[in-house]
């Protein structure tokens, strides 16, 4: 999906993933400015991390984590060829996901 | 509530859930992690009233001024062993818990993220290494508050 992007680098003998999604993360608090009336609450709950098959990162979450969320996480032991795959979910079922392979760099 | 019930409370938990049954549920997202309410309940509800101990094998780099609560970049690392999750809470946000990353054996303890911070307050981090658990925090100021919209 357009609205989850991913960015995998090499670095030294660690890969760096890079996550950007396009998300409200309303946490149910906030109020329309116009009409007062509270923005129900939409946020991402879960996010997963999968190198091939195996999951490498879980992450759990509200709306404290900002509009539009930003992650970044440091994967061993992943060779070129290898694939990593983001999912998420949101509290309103709505999911995204991306993956990437990760090419040599030369 | 007195000592023994708690610890009665305990054992009961443990004895009806199995062994196996306690970490697979904490992968998933349970409400009373991310209900409102003080930071040291939801520490309760996450560890089970735990010792934390503070560590400086934990690395926390945030801003010391934050100028827009809405995004505030963080990112926590830590030099410990045998890292199975890293939980990041903001002490003064109506739901302290931002968030909580379990990692696999091979993966480094290392993540970075963006806080929503209400208003000036610490940010925690807690890592379970093994079965310890050991915490960094940092007091963040906050010069417009990213929590009222």
């Amino acid at each position: 999906m357009a609205n989850t992007k991913i960015r995998i680098k090499r670095k030294d003998d660690t890969t760096e993933l890079k996550i950007l999604i396009a998300h409200p993360m309303e946490h149910g608090r906030n109020r329309d400015p116009e009409t007062q009336e509270l923005i129900p609450a939409h946020f991402i709950k879960t996010l997963t991390v999968r190198h091939n098959d195996k999951t490498v990162i879980t992450a759990r979450m509200a709306g404290s984590i900002s509009k539009n969320p930003y992650f970044a996480f440091v994967l061993n032991d992943i060779e070129i060829g290898d694939l990593i795959r983001v999912d998420w979910t949101d509290n309103r079922g709505l999911t995204g996901s991306a993956e990437q392979i990760l090419t040599d760099p030369s | 509530m007195s000592n023994s019930r708690r610890t009665f409370l305990i054992q009961s938990v443990i004895a009806c859930s199995g062994v196996i049954a306690p970490r697979l549920a904490f992968a998933d997202w349970a409400e009373d992690h991310f209900a409102p309410g003080k930071l040291d309940r939801t520490l309760d509800r996450l560890y089970a009233d735990a010792t934390i101990v503070e560590s400086d094998a934990i690395a926390l780099k945030l801003p010391l001024i934050a100028e827009d609560g809405a995004v505030v970049p963080i990112t926590v690392s830590s030099t410990l062993g045998n890292v199975e999750s890293i939980a990041i809470l903001v002490e003064k946000n109506p739901v302290p818990l931002a968030a909580i990353f379990n990692i696999a054996p091979e993966t480094e303890p290392f993540v970075s993220a963006h806080l929503k911070m209400a208003e000036t307050c610490d940010v925690i981090a807690v890592v379970k290494s093994g079965e310890t658990l050991y915490s960094a925090r940092q007091q963040v100021k906050v010069t417009i508050g990213g929590c009222g919209g």
